[in-house]
């Protein structure tokens, strides 16, 4: 299972708007590498990944290959009411990954 | 003596700056205009409204910080509806896209990008009007990310 941060603020005020950094484990293997033996290495990368926000929909990204390894994006949203936010993943071995971090709006 | 010396040491200066470049192998530009096609739509891409921030020069094509600014008030009536990443020397030409709402409250994004060298990168702003707005930035990368290993 691979690791990851999302560190959102913990209080907001509504309406506020906040800064997500979202920071994924991930070799994001572009499949242009060889291995020591000289074998291609299988292209692996997190392909798509939906952020969600008391469960609606804020941030959703296509990756590929040109996306470095440990994959770090920061964006904004506005905050609307005290919940959760999730970010949920898959890569190309389909392996599905999330994280999830409250934030109290008050 | 004096402008034998001066050839030698200009000459080695001259390779110094010109052989890293040459070893980079470049992959030829990809012509990006069926991608930015199939984003934009039938919109032709204007520059303006969005802003790309990299750095000049950058040791390691493999992590180059990158972040998109987009000019918009954000509103239900008036938003980005996407922001795409373009390079057109990388193997893969399309980066990354992302898709933003209007609750996103301020269009900025930052991100990470591998470069396989030196190179034009772009970026794509589609707004909800369904109009498409560009802006570029140009990389220096001394070494070029997981392509010295690939056979070309």
């Amino acid at each position: 299972m691979s690791n990851a941060r999302l560190s959102v603020p913990a209080k907001a005020r509504p309406g506020e708007i906040i800064l997500i950094r979202l920071l994924l484990e991930h070799p994001m293997e572009s499949g242009f590498r060889r291995d020591s033996l000289g074998r291609a290495v299988a292209k692996n990368v997190i392909h798509s990944l939906v952020v969600r926000y008391d469960g609606r929909e804020i941030l959703r990204a296509e990756l590929g290959s040109g996306i470095a390894a440990n994959p770090y994006l920061a964006f904004y949203t506005r905050a609307t009411a005290s919940g959760e936010v999730e970010a949920r993943w898959v890569d190309d071995a389909g392996l599905v990954g999330s994280v999830r971090a409250p934030i109290a709006v008050a | 003596m004096k402008r034998r010396r001066f050839f030698g040491v200009s000459g080695a200066a001259v390779a110094s700056v010109v052989l890293p470049v040459r070893a980079q192998q470049l992959l030829p530009a990809h012509d990006l205009r069926p991608l930015i096609r199939s984003i934009a739509g039938t919109a032709v891409p204007q520059p303006g409204r969005i802003r790309i921030e990299l750095p000049q020069l950058a040791e390691n094509g493999n992590s180059v910080p990158l972040e998109l600014t987009v000019d918009s008030p954000m509103t239900e009536a008036d938003h980005v509806r996407s922001v795409h990443i373009l390079a057109e020397r990388n193997p893969r030409p399309l980066v990354a896209s992302f898709h933003f709402g209007a609750s996103a409250g301020r269009a900025q994004l930052s991100a990470r990008i591998r470069l396989a060298g030196t190179q034009r990168v772009i970026a794509l702003a589609v707004m909800a009007d369904g109009s498409c707005w560009s802006a570029e930035g140009e990389v220096v990368v001394t070494s070029a990310a997981c392509l010295d290993e690939m056979s070309l």
